[in-house]
């Protein structure tokens, strides 16, 4: 209750921050020296929140669906293409981690590479992946490897924290058990590493999200929210709340996306007390 | 140890990258089946592309053989380096771009012009007293960059105004607020889109949309500096394939009754663009169809799509000579090799003619449409 009671003083907190400078701003901007510090409060720029909700109740076009719908399906349609990559993602962080755990030589060779791959720029990558589609792949999966693509590292690198985080004594029990490998990561490492992915995993899910809206507007995919955002924002010049409209959209997404994600610590909470004893 | 090696052996083997096999072309229509096309578009579907698309909605392509698939453009998707990397058989391109992409090696062809005009404008507002490029000296001037821009700077060039100089040159967004909170004295915009923006804003004065009246236009082809525009783009190397000579002629007969359709049914192509999913209103639209029409007909010479060797010749002469404001221009030399060829088009010409197509639109007439607030 008192969760719900805050959340709902965040936003009428920043309602009020935003008709506030709308109010108090100047329509022109400031601007000191040159460069603008504050942005212009104008209805252009900035429209009242009620014109914004207004909006989203109005055809999106002459005799066409409410824009509420429009937004709320192609969010809709973009929670599914960040599903889709934050599971393929999770997955292959699993995996790196645990092979770069298990071989030394793996996680010297390959861990340089992990931390590489997040600096090659979207813009560079998105059209290469984009002519994955067609036959084999329909064009919102390419989206979906953009979305695994940033989604897979913050998984891997936290999880191979998370692996190596046993104590020595710990391991060496195992040992002492004669329990192998596979046996160690299931009954040591991976309950140890545990508080080690869920962080991960919240990073997983918003760079999902992000990926998943890049990629449609990098590739120009239809259907979702970020393709959505680019279709209205070009209406700017006329419509400036449309755009607002999409952006709601996308923040709606952002929460939904970090909801679920929360939501999946619940099951696995309960190992948490276990691994404490174990790691203690 | 061993172990070890053979995992590191098929990592290295996962990340070694696929060979890509070249099919030849089949013949277009040989077996009776339709042979697929994909056609990559610029952008998204707008009434820039009605075209292609009333071919492919009205079968034109069918006729033909062909199994044509339209392919919307992204932010990050440059059409000329789709089609040369193989994931497209067509392009459609603006001249000056695709011939940048020649020259780092993209193996393209323009087989056909379709947009024998370019759409480019430079809009201020009437009470700048801005009508013309000399008049921009020591303005704001908006442009796009990304190699929109050089219709601007060949334009104040011509004028006899240093670009680096004499104006403020301001990066612009794709939106035209900034010119509609005077950030900007002029702003770059299509004839077809950016433009019709303007018309379909709410003046804050007057409670009524702006018109034409509160804007001045410089237009690129009365100032002398317009390139040419929307092209289509053919891999170079598979002209030699005598096969894929066939189907390009095909796919141009197709594209020209496409676009004669379009001239001779504006309203019903504007209803195909807008059934495509365009969220772009349909009196935008609309207007979008008139201009684009506006740029392609009356077709010059023998017909839709000839390469007016005079107008290829200032496009690659600006391309070569105007520096934008880092100093750059498009092309470091002329374009070497078959940068264009009327082969084809001449002859899908002759065969939509035979099929009793107007190819010339000789007779065409803009017609005056009214944009509604936000275009819808």
């Amino acid at each position: 209750m008192r969760r719900v009671l805050s959340v709902i003083a965040g936003l009428i907190a920043a309602a009020l921050l935003w008709e506030g400078y709308k109010a108090a701003g100047d329509p022109e901007g400031t601007v000191l020296f040159g460069v603008r510090v504050l942005p212009r409060a104008d209805d252009l720029s900035m429209p009242h929140l009620w014109t914004i909700l207004g909006r989203l109740t109005d055809p999106e076009m002459t005799g066409g669906r409410p824009v509420w719908i429009v937004v709320l399906d192609a969010c809709l349609f973009t929670l599914g293409i960040t599903a889709a990559g934050f599971l393929a993602g999770t997955l292959i962080g699993l995996v790196l981690a645990a092979a770069m755990q298990r071989f030394r030589i793996v996680e010297r060779g390959l861990l340089p590479y992990v931390i590489l791959s997040q600096t090659v720029p979207l813009v560079a990558l998105a059209p290469l992946i984009a002519g994955w589609g067609g036959t084999l792949m329909p064009p919102w999966a390419s989206v979906s490897v953009i979305a695994a693509y940033l989604a897979f590292f913050p998984v891997a690198v936290g999880m191979l924290r998370g692996l190596q985080s046993p104590s020595a004594a710990g391991a060496e029990l195992m040992r002492s058990y004669a329990a192998g490998w596979w046996r160690t990561l299931v009954k040591l490492r991976f309950p140890a590493a545990l508080p080690y992915l869920f962080p991960a995993l919240r990073l997983a899910g918003a760079a999902a999200v992000v990926g998943a809206v890049v990629g449609e507007i990098s590739t120009g995919t239809r259907g979702g929210i970020g393709r959505l955002i680019i279709e209205y924002s070009r209406e700017a010049t006329s419509d400036p709340a449309k755009v607002y409209t999409a952006m709601l959209g996308a923040a709606l997404l952002g929460l939904l996306v970090a909801g679920a994600v929360s939501l999946l610590e619940l099951p696995l909470m309960r190992h948490r007390r276990h691994v404490e004893v174990v790691t203690l | 140890m061993k172990l070890s090696r053979i995992v590191l052996a098929s990592l290295l083997a996962l990340t070694a990258c696929g060979t890509a096999d070249t099919p030849s072309t089949p013949a277009p229509g040989a077996s009776g089946a339709l042979t697929p096309i994909k056609l990559q578009l610029q952008w998204f579907y707008q009434a820039q592309f009605a075209g292609y698309i009333a071919a492919v909605d009205q079968g034109f392509y069918k006729e033909q053989g062909l199994d044509v698939e339209l392919l919307e453009g992204g932010v990050d998707i440059v059409p000329q380096t789709v089609l040369a990397t193989g994931k497209a058989d067509y392009a459609i391109a603006w001249v000056p771009k695709a011939l940048a992409s020649r020259e780092q090696g993209a193996g393209i062809t323009d087989v056909g012009q379709i947009f024998a005009r370019s759409g480019t404008y430079q809009v201020a507002w009437k009470d700048s007293g801005i009508t013309k490029a000399a008049d921009l000296k020591g303005k704001k001037v908006g442009n796009w960059g990304f190699g929109n821009e050089f219709e601007l700077f060949a334009g104040m060039t011509k004028a006899g105004l240093d670009p680096s100089k004499d104006v403020t040159l301001v990066q612009q967004q794709f939106d035209m607020q900034a010119l509609l909170k005077k950030e900007i004295d002029a702003a770059q915009a299509m004839s077809y889109n950016e433009y019709a923006q303007l018309l379909e804003a709410k003046n804050p004065a007057t409670g009524q949309l702006y018109t034409a009246d509160d804007f001045a236009i410089i237009d690129w082809k009365t100032e002398g500096s317009s390139m040419l525009q929307d092209a289509v783009w053919a891999n170079t190397e598979k002209l030699n394939d005598p096969n894929y000579q066939a189907q390009t002629v095909k796919f141009l007969t197709a594209t020209i009754k496409g676009w004669a359709y379009c001239r001779d049914n504006p309203e019903k192509c504007r209803d195909l663009v807008v059934a495509k999913g365009s969220k772009l209103g349909k009196s935008h639209q609309l207007w979008q169809m008139n201009e684009v029409n506006k740029l392609v007909w009356p077709a010059a010479g023998a017909g839709i799509g000839v390469i007016d060797e005079a107008a290829w010749k200032q496009t690659v002469e600006i391309s070569q000579t105007t520096k934008n404001q880092t100093g750059d221009t498009v092309l470091k030399a002329a374009p070497e090799g078959p940068a264009y060829t009327n082969d084809y088009i001449n002859q899908a010409i002759a065969q939509a003619k035979a099929a009793g197509v107007d190819v010339t639109g000789s007779a065409f007439q803009p017609a005056t449409v009214t944009l509604t607030e936000g275009g819808a």
